[in-house]
C-alpha cells in the first residue's frame, strides 16, 4: 500500500554545519582500556583495546577498517556511537563536539550502526514495521507517519512492504534481516552509517546482494560509511580509504588502492598475503607470518607487531613507531622501516641526507 | 585408482515437527590420496553429508537411504561396536570450533593418548609419547609443555592444531574436515591450510573438506562438488570448475565472490533465496532463481550430464561430452 503515500515524510537530517571541507567525523587520540582481574595478589592487567587511534572521515566517503579479532575495530565503532565510555580522546561530528555543541540524542540521529548479528539486534517481539518505526517515533514522529516511513524504507532495501511489514524477525532469513537492520538505521535520516561486520555472517551470494544495496543507498541518501570487516576483498571493493588495525593501534592508513598495491607496514603485507588464492595454479606456498596474534592483555612493548615481524630489530621493541605520513596521498604507516632516518636498517634515508 | 569412499544415491531426511529433506540423491567417490571439496552455502547439506559418512547424525530423527561404503565396509550397516572401531581409526573428523570439539576437563596430551590407547591397545606411556610426537607434527611450539595444557589455555589457532593432532593420532586413511579454518583469523587460517596440505601429502590421506569459501577450496582441493539444496549440482576437477563452471548456480557462486571486483562496479548476484527443504525435489531446485530457466526445468528433475570424463553437472543446459571412441 506504500504507493498511496506519494510523499513520505522523513525526519530532517541533522544539518550540515561545517561545510564540505569539514570532515564528517574527526577522531583524535581515541583510547579505551579495560581492566581485567589478574591472578590473586598478581599485578593488575589491562586490555588495551583501542590505543590512541586518530582518523577522519570526509563527507560522502567510505572508510574501511580491517584487522583480525581483538584488534579493536568493533570497540572503535562502539566508542564512536557512544555505546561505551572512552578513557580519552576527542570525537568531533561535523565540527561539533559531542556533549558540548551536539547532544548525544542529536549525534545518534546523525550516526547509526548496523551490527553483525542480524537477529540479536532486532527486538523479537516487534514486527519489522514496528522496529523500523520505533526510532522516528522516539524522535517525535507521529505513529502513522513513522509506519508509512517504515514501509517506504522496506521498499528501498528491496523487501516488499506488503509481504514483510507485519512479519517478525524470526520469520525471515538472515539476509532479509540484515536489510531490515539497514532500513532501521536509515529511518533516522543519518549521514554516517557504521557497518560493523554487517555482511560477514551472510552467504556469498547474499553478501553480494547486500553490498549492491549499500552502494545504491549511499548514492540515493548521500551517506557516508564506516565499514568494518575482516574480509579484505569486501573492504577493497567498498572503501575509498582504509585503516589497518593491529592490537588496538592503527598501523597503516591510506587510499585503499595505495595500501593494497604498496603496503608499507609488514603486518598489512602479511594480511594481504594471507588471503587465499583465487587461482588454482598459484596456490600459497609459504605462510606469510607464523603464530597467532598475541593476547591484547598487556600487549608487547614498542611496536606491537615486533614479536611476529620478520624484520624486527632491537629498536622496534623499545619505542612505539608513530603513524607517519609517507606521501601526498595521505598514506601513513607506523613502522620504522617506512620512517626515514628512524635507525632501522631498512629505513629510507632522511631526505636532506639523500639530497 | 581405487575409491576409498563410495556414496550412492544418498538421501537424508530429518523427521520431527517438520520434515527436512537435507540431502537428495547424492553420489560421490573419493580416491586414494585425493582432496575433495564440498562447496556450498549454509543449508546446502554439505555438513550433513560429511556427518553421514561417520554416522554422526541423531539416530532417532534421521532417515538415511542409499549406500555409503568406506574401504569396502558398509557404513550404514555397522553396529555400535564396529562404528567405534571405525571412527578415529579409519576415518576421523575435524570441526569448525575446536573449543567445542575438545574435552575441556582433560589435558591435550591425555586426550590424544586416550585415543591411541583405545584404538591401538597401547599403554599409557606409549600413548603419551605418540601425543608428543603428534603435537610436534602439527608444529605446536614447546610441544612438551603443551601436553599438559587444557584447551582453554590455548589460542584459537593452537587449539585447531591440537584438534588436528588428535584426529591424526591413529593415522586414519580418511580425514573429514568440516570448515576447520572458518573461525580463524586470516593470518592463522592460511597457516592451518598449508599445514593440512602438507600433512595430507605426508600421511598419504584422503580428505573431504567442507567449505563455503572458494578461496579455501582453491588452496587445498583437487576436486570439488558444488552443493545446492541438498544435491550436488556440479562435480569435477577444481581447476575445471573454477575456470569454466557449467551449472548456472556454480557460475553465479563464483561470480558473486568479490575477488578483485572493481569499486563502483555492480557485483553479480544470484537473486532470491534457497528453497525450503520440506519436500523432496521433483524439479530443478535452482530453477526459481535461475536466469536461464526454461519451462521444462520446473517440470522434472534435471538429468545428470557427464560433461567431460571427470566432470558432471545436473542441468538441462549442460552439453554431454561427445563420446570419442
Amino acid at each position: 500500500m506504500s504507493e498511496i503515500h506519494s510523499h513520505v515524510d522523513m525526519l530532517a537530517p541533522v544539518e550540515d554545519v561545517g561545510g564540505a571541507a569539514q570532515p564528517l567525523l574527526q577522531v583524535t587520540g581515541l583510547t579505551k582500556h579495560f581492566p581485567v582481574r589478574g591472578e590473586l595478589f598478581g599485578a593488575r592487567k589491562t586490555v588495551r583495546a583501542v590505543d590512541n587511534v586518530s582518523f577522519a572521515i570526509a563527507k560522502g566517503e567510505t572508510v574501511g577498517i580491517v584487522g583480525e579479532s581483538g584488534c579493536g575495530k568493533s570497540t572503535t565503532a562502539r566508542l564512536l556511537m557512544h555505546l561505551m565510555k572512552r578513557d580519552s580522546g576527542e570525537i568531533i561530528y561535523d565540527g561539533m563536539q559531542v556533549g558540548r555543541t551536539l547532544s548525544l540524542r542529536e549525534l545518534r540521529r546523525g550516526m547509526q550502526m548496523v551490527f553483525q548479528d542480524s537477529y540479536a539486534s532486532l527486538n523479537p517481539r516487534l514486527t519489522i514495521e514496528e522496529s523500523i518505526a520505533f526510532g522516528p517515533k522516539v524522535h517525535g514522529m507521529a505513529d502513522g507517519a513513522a509506519r508509512a516511513l517504515a514501509r517506504e524504507l522496506l521498499g528501498k532495501v528491496g523487501l516488499r512492504p506488503e509481504n514483510f511489514a507485519n512479519r517478525y524477525p524470526h520469520e525471515i532469513s538472515g539476509g532479509q534481516r540484515q536489510r531490515v537492520n539497514i532500513a532501521r538505521a536509515l529511518a533516522l535520516s543519518p549521514r554516517l552509517v557504521i557497518l560493523d561486520e554487517a555482511v560477514s555472517a551472510l552467504d556469498k551470494s547474499v553478501e553480494a546482494q547486500v553490498l549492491n544495496l549499500l552502494a545504491d543507498l549511499k548514492r540515493e541518501f548521500g551517506l557516508t560509511y564506516l565499514f568494518i570487516s575482516h574480509d579484505l576483498n569486501v573492504v577493497r571493493y567498498i572503501s575509498d580509504r582504509v585503516l589497518v588495525m593491529y592490537l588496538g593501534e592503527v598501523v597503516e592508513l591510506g587510499p585503499v588502492d595505495k595500501v593494497w598495491d604498496q603496503p608499507a607496514h609488514p603486518y598489512t603485507r602479511a594480511l594481504l598475503a594471507a588471503m587465499p588464492s583465487s587461482d588454482p595454479d598459484k596456490r600459497t606456498e609459504v605462510p606469510p607470518i607464523s603464530g597467532d596474534p598475541p593476547n591484547p592483555i598487556d600487549p608487547p612493548p614498542g611496536c606491537r607487531f615486533h614479536t611476529r615481524c620478520p624484520f624486527a630489530e632491537p629498536l622496534c621493541a623499545k619505542a612505539t613507531p608513530q603513524l607517519t605520513t609517507l606521501d601526498s596521498t595521505g598514506h601513513q604507516a607506523a613502522c620504522y622501516m617506512a620512517i626515514p632516518g628512524s635507525g632501522h636498517s631498512r629505513a629510507p634515508a632522511r631526505e636532506e641526507e639523500a639530497a | 585408482m581405487t575409491n576409498l569412499v563410495e556414496v550412492r544415491d544418498l538421501n537424508i531426511r530429518f523427521t520431527g515437527e517438520r520434515t527436512v529433506h537435507a540431502v537428495n540423491d547424492l553420489s560421490l567417490s573419493l580416491g586414494e590420496g585425493e582432496v575433495l571439496g564440498l562447496l556450498g552455502e549454509s543449508g546446502s547439506g554439505k555438513s550433513v553429508t560429511l556427518r553421514a559418512l561417520m554416522r554422526l547424525l541423531p539416530k532417532k530423527r534421521t532417515q538415511i537411504s542409499g549406500s555409503v561404503t568406506v574401504l569396502g565396509q558398509d557404513v550404514l550397516a555397522m553396529d555400535d561396536e564396529a562404528l567405534s572401531n571405525f571412527r578415529g581409526q579409519t576415518v576421523s573428523m575435524i570441526f569448525q570450533e575446536p573449543a567445542l570439539a575438545l574435552d575441556p576437563v582433560y589435558t591435550i596430551g591425555r586426550q590424544i593418548a586416550e585415543t591411541v590407547m583405545r584404538h591401538e591397545g597401547k599403554g599409557e606411556r606409549e600413548g603419551m609419547a605418540r601425543a608428543l610426537e603428534m603435537l610436534e607434527v602439527v608444529r605446536i611450539p614447546s610441544a612438551k609443555r603443551r601436553l599438559d595444557s587444557y584447551p582453554h589455555e590455548m589460542s584459537g589457532g593452537m587449539r585447531q592444531r591440537a584438534m588436528i593432532a588428535l584426529a591424526l593420532a591413529c593415522k586414519p586413511k580418511i580425514l573429514l574436515a568440516d570448515e576447520p579454518t572458518t573461525a580463524l583469523d586470516a593470518t592463522v587460517q592460511i597457516q592451518i591450510l598449508l599445514l593440512l596440505r602438507e600433512l595430507q601429502r605426508e600421511f598419504g590421506m584422503s580428505v573431504i573438506f567442507v567449505t563455503h569459501d572458494i578461496g579455501v577450496a582453491v588452496e587445498i582441493c583437487d576436486r570439488v562438488a558444488v552443493m545446492y539444496a541438498g544435491q550436488i549440482v556440479e562435480q569435477g576437477s577444481l581447476r575445471g570448475i573454477v575456470r569454466s563452471p557449467v551449472h548456472p548456480y556454480a557460475k553465479g557462486l563464483l561470480a558473486s565472490t568479490i575477488h578483485g571486483a572493481k569499486r563502483g562496479e555492480r557485483l553479480e548476484t544470484i537473486p532470491g533465496t534457497p528453497p525450503s527443504l520440506d519436500r523432496a525435489p521433483t524439479s530443478c531446485s535452482f530453477a526459481p532463481r535461475c536466469s536461464l530457466a526454461q519451462p521444462r526445468c520446473s517440470e522434472q528433475l534435471p538429468p545428470v550430464v557427464q560433461v567431460a570424463p571427470d566432470r558432471m553437472a545436473r542441468c538441462v543446459l549442460a552439453e554431454p561430452a561427445v563420446a570419442t571412441a
